[in-house]
């Protein structure tokens, strides 16, 4: 055990999750099921109530998060590198669309891989180290392929970042030029992106993932090969964040280090808070939150969108360590309960 | 030859600058258990209030050397008493997040009044130009760096190793728990400590006002290296921070002397060879789970 895990008591209050709770009942299913409509109509309905190129980037975060928490909620590892997949995706998602012509989903599926091939050697390297330095470990390497991104010049623009990134979509012209029909061009691969997560999540492989989460030793005792299951966590969730990078990409037109910068790790990190860690659906409305709120930001002139977003950060830290959706469930949870409570 | 001189000379000045920060870093490390993700924008902020202060007050390079420092000791004990403190009994990663929207707010409240062109700041009269050391020509300033980080670095050492406040320190860091035992009063020493290495990364900063551009963003990508250096190191380790420190200060200037296009990468590829080889980090207990 490392210096720090022994000098936590609880470690699982980082990562409250659904995953703990008791088998659903039948309610309990019900419920689920209604939400997962609310869901999706929300997601269909969004480009009609907020401008499409929000809407698309609330979309892409709420993925990017999702596959940040599929690590941190799920498998008990905070990856503070996550730029890394959902940049390097931007780039050869944007790179494939301009020098080949394809398809953007082709070219999305190709961002995708290379997020997953670079995630291999990555995953493998940090996940010898757990908690603060696993953070801190990949952190590095996502840096490292920032400088790289810069040095490679010719290929990725530089400081310019890869402009004009075309959207062809099967000569279907009205995706390429109205950003409301490339919502809902897209939309599926991003809702494709969450279904896959939900999948991994109630697999028995996120079985195990809860398991090692919970405890690592007694998962290991059980006969499970730890580091190769949080590896292939690890590489599962690049490709979610490289499949959010690539939309993002395509969606902008262009892809930029600020793509592969560590503040964008921060920054989904911070939305995958501020929803609630291990919550799933916390990803979407921390996402909705952040997103409208810079983009609220951005249009009032207001400089200082650090001050904002770190204030939150603090404060969401100190005092809602559930996050938003966590909060919620709690509180459910507290009412069910003592409604069933026989003495009440 | 003069110029591999000139390239280790180079590298241990800016190494110095990790050595400092990373000692602070490391300290703080071994009595909280926090990683300060904050110690990058404190740098910044240590050139940032050198280049006011000679601006505004006209206050001296020398006299910025020990007034900063003390005013980031304080705001490091404001800090520690009004933030950190809350959630040092939960998982580190906790502080880790918190500390990073600090640096967030940090860095932003900078950049909204200074701007993020640089500040100027003049290197201090007796520091300008060259000294020639055995027929080479070397930056006085860099030699400066080099011989008054070292110097910091020894005293720090001294401190640690011989008064019973670094006694105190060292055995917290070993084993907080047993300290306790000892009828130590280990949580008495947690403010002061952090201000210390707070105050070790301003000081860091100022030295490096001279030296770098002054921006808000200067301590951005610092910081990562901080967090290379610490991983090579050994968290744990003291003597790890400062001679990884070096170290990669080292290979950051070889780096840009004879492989330039990827001297930034270098750090990163050392730090995954160690890794790799020694989980722990050079000086660090192998205590990996």
């Amino acid at each position: 055990m490392t210096h720090l895990e022994t000098g936590s008591p609880a470690p699982s209050e980082m990562s409250e999750s659904d995953a703990t709770a008791p088998v659903p009942d039948g309610r309990h299913n019900t419920l689920r099921w209604i939400m997962l409509a609310i869901g999706l109509v929300a997601a269909l309905a969004l480009p009609w109530f907020v401008y499409p190129p929000v809407a698309m980037d609330i979309a892409a975060w709420a993925l990017f998060a999702i596959s940040v928490d599929l690590l941190l909620g799920y498998t008990g590892l905070l990856s503070f590198g996550h730029a890394a997949f959902w940049g390097s995706s931007a780039y050869v998602t944007g790179l494939v669309a301009i020098h080949w012509g394809l398809p953007f989903p082709v070219a999305i599926l190709g961002g995708m891989v290379f997020a997953m091939v670079i995630a291999v050697p990555i995953g493998y390297l940090s996940v010898r180290r757990t908690g603060i330095y696993f953070a801190m470990v990949t952190l590095a390497f996502a840096q490292m392929i920032y400088f790289v991104a810069n040095q490679l010049g010719d290929l990725t623009g530089g400081e310019n970042g890869l402009q004009a990134i075309p959207k062809s979509f099967f000569g279907i012209e009205s995706v390429e030029t109205d950003s409301f029909s490339f919502y809902y061009a897209a939309i599926g691969l991003i809702l494709l992106g969450i279904w896959a997560a939900w999948r991994i999540i109630h697999s028995p492989f996120g079985r195990v993932l809860v398991a090692i989460r919970d405890n690592p030793a007694r998962a290991r005792a059980l006969g499970y090969d730890v580091d190769r299951y949080k590896i292939l966590a690890f590489v599962l969730s690049a490709g979610l964040a490289g499949l959010a990078g690539g939309v993002f990409a395509i969606s902008h037109g262009f892809a930029s280090l600020q793509e592969l910068n560590w503040t964008t790790s921060g920054k989904v990190v911070l939305i995958t808070v501020l929803g609630g860690i291990g919550t799933l659906w916390g990803g979407p409305l921390g996402a909705a939150i952040v997103v409208t709120l810079e983009d609220w930001l951005a249009s009032s002139g207001f400089e200082g969108t650090g001050i904002i977003l770190g204030s939150i950060f603090v404060v969401i830290v100190l005092l809602f360590r559930h996050g938003i959706w966590g909060t919620a469930q709690d509180l459910l949870r507290r009412l069910m309960s003592s409604r069933h409570d026989p003495g009440d | 030859m003069s110029a591999f001189v000139q390239y280790t000379v180079q590298g241990l000045a800016a190494g110095g600058f990790y050595a400092l920060a990373a000692l602070g870093l490391a300290v703080i490390f071994g009595v909280l258990g926090v990683v300060n993700f904050s110690h990058g924008a404190v740098y910044m902020l240590g050139a940032v209030a050198a280049a006011v202060l000679l601006d505004v007050l006209h206050v001296h390079f020398w006299v910025a050397l020990a007034v900063v420092p003390i005013l980031l000791f304080l705001v490091g004990v404001l800090m520690e008493r009004l933030l950190i403190r809350w959630l040092l009994r939960l998982d580190p990663l906790y502080n880790f997040l918190l500390t990073f929207g600090l640096a967030l707010i940090l860095v932003d409240l900078v950049k909204l009044r200074y701007g993020v062109s640089g500040l100027p700041y003049e290197r201090p009269a007796g520091l300008k130009g060259q000294v020639v050391i055995g027929g080479i020509g070397l930056s006085t300033y860099s030699v400066f760096v080099c011989l008054f980080s070292l110097f910091i670095c020894g005293l720090v050492w001294l401190l640690l190793t011989k008064t019973r406040v670094g006694m105190i320190v060292r055995a917290s860091t070993e084993d907080a728990d047993r300290t306790r035992a000892l009828g130590i009063n280990v949580g008495r020493w947690v403010t002061p400590v952090f201000g210390f290495g707070i105050a070790l990364a301003g000081l860091a900063g100022v030295m490096a006002a001279p030296f770098r551009a002054i921006t808000a963003d200067m301590g951005n990508n610092f910081v990562i290296i901080l967090f290379a250096v610490v991983v090579i190191g050994g968290l744990g380790s003291i003597l790890g921070a400062v001679v990884a420190g070096f170290l990669v200060g080292l290979v950051e200037a070889y780096g840009q002397a004879y492989a330039p296009t990827f001297a930034q990468v270098v750090i990163f590829v050392l730090m995954a060879g160690v890794v790799l080889f020694r989980p722990a980090g050079l000086f660090g207990r192998d205590e990996t789970a």
